[in-house]
């Protein structure tokens, strides 16, 4: 599966259409690394924990945007987007979404 | 009582936060020379190459920083005046140029010599939500496509 921001894919040609893919995920703090965070807002600099998690989330989001699509039958999805957004306290959804197509190899 | 914790934590977060990001600013300044040879742009065109096959890849680069109690503060009681907030604006600077490093990084593992349409995106994750103006952390994630050189054409 190819995965691009662009409106196509560079040197390849799109042959069909499969219309928007997406995937999103949602996710809530955990109580032990939200303490430490806690700590490090007096001290400043890289929430790690948070990094990681949030990284985590966004690659799940679009593990299920790319299986959508290779239901579809798609090989390529192109002009991706991501999004963040908090639903509620403490938990933020990520999303991701773009539209699947199917390109020549 | 309290004021005692309250001059403590704001000495704690002058000294720390303050090494903290002269600290990250000079390797975050090291790390943009040691890239310059991949330019990261936010055209979507793709550059005019002909005698070589492209591929891309999708990469992307995310940073959690948070503000230091210290800046916080003074920020807090800029708020009551208005203006320029310089402690807000260089934890912003920090996190958006660390985001597109890291986003290069993941480029230079392709092999990639330009990132193209590249996007930055921030969100705030706010500790505690309960007090309405509070900038806890902010959230940036930069994404872009790599674009390598593949096999060569002959034409």
């Amino acid at each position: 599966m190819l995965l691009t921001n662009l409106e196509q894919v560079p040197g390849k040609k799109i042959i069909q259409h499969f219309g928007l893919v997406q995937g999103n995920t949602i996710r809530a703090k955990h109580l032990g690394k939200d303490f430490l965070a806690g700590l490090k807002n007096i001290f400043g600099g890289e929430l790690g924990a948070y990094t990681e998690l949030l990284a985590e989330s966004r690659q799940e989001a679009t593990d299920r945007m790319v299986q959508q699509a290779q239901a579809m039958g798609a090989n390529a999805i192109v002009n991706i987007r991501y999004s963040t957004s908090s639903v509620a306290q403490g938990a933020a959804e990520l999303y991701a979404y773009g539209t699947a197509v199917k390109i020549d190899q | 009582m309290e004021i005692l914790i309250l001059v403590i934590l704001l000495a704690l977060g002058y000294f720390f936060g303050q090494r903290a990001e002269k600290k990250h600013f000079k390797s975050i300044i090291a790390r943009e020379k040691a890239s310059l040879t991949c330019p990261t742009v936010t055209m979507k065109t793709p550059p005019p190459i002909h005698n070589h096959e492209l591929n891309s890849k999708l990469v992307t680069g995310s940073v959690v920083i948070s503000i230091d109690y210290f800046k916080k503060f003074v920020a807090s009681l800029k708020m009551l005046f208005g203006g320029r907030v310089t402690q807000y604006e260089s934890l912003l600077d920090r996190a958006r140029r660390e985001a597109l490093l890291r986003m290069k990084e993941q480029a230079a593992l392709n092999n990639a010599f330009v990132v193209m349409n590249t996007r930055v995106e921030t969100s705030s994750i706010s500790k505690n939500s309960k007090r309405r103006n509070s900038v806890g952390a902010v959230e940036v994630v930069a994404y872009g496509t790599a674009i390598s050189l593949g096999k060569k054409i002959d034409a």
